[in-house]
């Protein structure tokens, strides 16, 4: 008794073969669709905003006249909070990342726990705006601050970054850490010289994408009350600022006044994509060279 | 294939009792009381008593499932890893039992190593590989490193194929060749005993007989256990075969007699392969 019957097979081979074809179209769509959109929204910016870069627009100070204005203190702001987010999700989402996949007990607690990170990621950023508005900015008396603003985006990615870092420390195989224990190590040892390295380059790719967003996000620095005025160049954590996304939306907000400010937000989003880009190559080499080592 | 058995037998006997007349009987290393393991609810080792003598080759050998893997996963307490799993009973290792809480785990595994089924070297270059037991124990100098890397492969029979490569990954040895690596990893650490789970499984025969050479090159320093599917090399390899079944012991004694004349019908069963 024969289940399968070879000539019903060879009839079905072509149309399998035929959606095999078009499925594959399909996802080609769906990936050019997004670049498409993509592709349109750079190129109109680049087609506005680039004519406006120009040394002084890099470096100079803001001022009310468009020929005249300058985003370095943005640009500093921004680079300034990289530093304070890129120091505390690292940090902080790798250590709770560990805690919750290598070392809690795995019970009821831990998966409330879990389920409450989960949610966290899909608070909406205003809520960490008034959140970081509360507690850094008048709780602990920081004012409108590098270091608030910093720490209220890192709390902000800081689901994503725990998150997608258990996913990769849960990727490392088992073998690997069974092997460190048989051969007497610790805990921390095997982590810190097996799973930790083995899964650094995972952990990095989700931590860029979170970065990413921290740096883009606008919403919690309104709501922290981040001016785009006349300020020094900030030069520390403790310094008021501004940052590009700031900066990016009260010239838009602006240009039904002075119709150049448009451009000028134009010119802004080049800079900050260009600075998204510098940092994600670092963090790109950093991967790289850690998967060369292993 | 009865008859044979006897024929094979009687030679086998005179042999063992000629030996044990002018030889001491070996000391144990391990000596388990009524050991009894779960996971979860289900009894994975039941009433386990087994002396397992020093400086020799015990093999385990059962049905898929009886135990085996478990049992010698206690012997280095690797089934704490485990969360679910709950032991009691005593295991005496050198005289000190090794379940009581202040006895640390750690400390076992480095005088106790242990080499698994699939060879799982680190993502790292053959060198730190071997290495990476003696630095976690504390070593540092250079110098003494590489005299334990170098006498660790010579005596895991790879030291000539890998001498010139050793700063490149492990993952691009062959399949026996990282397991034969992983036993030098394993040797770095200069256990007393070593725990081999079905070690050579996943190898060609061609790797086998090399393993199978190193493991009994590896006995006249090493207490030795081995578990293994294959029954051919339990008895070409082993002094001394326990025989599990569902979680107990049904047989243990030298590997001559039990293969030639066990005592139990259903050892005599397993061996001849009716069931498992
Ligand atoms: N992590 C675990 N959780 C629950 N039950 C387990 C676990 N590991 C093993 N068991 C059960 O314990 C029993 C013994 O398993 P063990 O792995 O020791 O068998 P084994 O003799 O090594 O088998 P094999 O020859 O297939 O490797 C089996 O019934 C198995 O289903
Ligand atoms: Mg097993």
């Amino acid at each position: 008794m024969q289940y399968i019957d070879r000539l019903q097979v060879r009839k079905r081979i072509n149309f399998r073969l035929r959606l095999n074809s078009i499925l594959k179209y399909v996802f080609l769509g769906a990936t050019l669709s997004g670049l498409v959109v993509l592709a349109i929204l750079l190129i109109r910016t680049v087609s506005q905003g680039f004519a406006w870069i120009d040394w002084n627009f890099i470096t100079g100070h803001l001022s009310m006249d468009p020929e005249k204005a300058g985003i370095m203190g943005a640009i500093l702001g921004t680079f300034w909070l990289m530093l304070v987010v890129v120091f505390f999700t690292l940090f902080l989402g790798m250590g709770a990342a560990i805690y919750l996949e290598l070392y809690a007990k795995k019970g009821r607690i831990h998966s409330l726990i879990q389920t409450n990170i989960a949610n966290l990621a899909g608070v909406p950023s205003i809520v960490y705006g008034i959140l970081g508005l509360t507690v850094f900015v008048r709780l602990m008396d920081f004012g409108s601050t590098v270091l608030a603003g910093g720490l209220t985006l890192s709390l902000l990615v800081l689901p994503i970054v725990i998150v997608s870092s258990q996913e990769a420390l849960r990727a490392v195989p088992q073998t690997l850490g069974e092997a460190s224990y048989g051969l007497g190590a610790s805990k921390w040892q095997t982590i810190k010289s097996i799973i930790l390295p083995t899964a650094l380059p995972s952990i990095l790719t989700g931590s860029i994408l979170a970065l990413s967003r921290a740096i883009g996000e606008t919403a919690p620095l309104v709501v922290l009350g981040i001016p785009a005025l006349l300020i020094p160049f900030p030069g520390g954590f403790m310094d008021r600022f501004t940052a590009l996304p700031m900066q990016i939306y009260y010239w838009t907000l602006d240009a039904a006044l002075v119709e150049e400010y448009a451009n000028l937000a134009a010119a802004s989003i080049i800079i900050l994509l260009l600075m998204l880009f510098i940092l994600n190559s670092i963090a790109i080499y950093i991967r790289n060279k850690f998967q060369h080592r292993f | 294939m009865a008859v044979q058995t006897q024929l094979y037998a009687v030679p086998a006997i005179e042999k063992k009792e000629s030996k044990n007349k002018n030889e001491v009987e070996k000391e144990s290393i391990f000596e388990t009381k009524s050991l009894n393991l779960w996971y979860g609810e289900t009894q994975a080792l039941k009433n386990i008593d087994l002396k397992i003598p020093e400086k020799s080759i015990t093999a385990i050998i059962g049905p898929s499932g009886c135990g085996k893997s478990t049992f010698i996963k206690t012997l280095n307490r690797m089934v704490e890893l485990i969360p679910s799993v709950q032991t009691k009973g005593d295991i005496h290792y050198k005289g000190s039992n090794i379940l009581s809480k202040d006895y640390s785990a750690e400390a076992l595994r480095t005088d106790v190593g242990m080499v698994f089924q699939k060879p799982n070297p680190f993502p790292k270059s053959i060198y730190d590989n071997v290495a990476y037991g003696p630095r976690i124990h504390g070593i540092k100098k250079k110098s003494i490193l590489d005299d334990i890397v170098e006498k660790s492969l010579k005596d895991a029979f790879i030291w000539d194929e890998v001498k010139d490569r050793l700063k490149e990954n492990a993952f691009g040895l062959s399949g026996g060749q990282q397991q034969r690596l992983c036993i030098a990893r394993c040797l770095a650490i200069e256990p007393e005993v070593i725990l081999m789970d079905e070690p050579t499984s996943a190898l060609d025969p061609i790797s086998t007989t090399k393993v199978e050479e190193l493991i009994q090159s590896l006995k006249k320093q090493y207490s030795i256990v081995i578990v293994t599917h294959n029954m051919q090399q339990a008895a070409r390899i082993s002094d001394q075969t326990a025989f599990f079944l569902n979680g107990e012991v049904v047989e243990f004694g030298k590997t001559e007699e039990l293969f030639t004349e066990p005592k139990d019908s259903r050892t005599m069963d397993y061996i001849n392969g009716r069931f498992g």
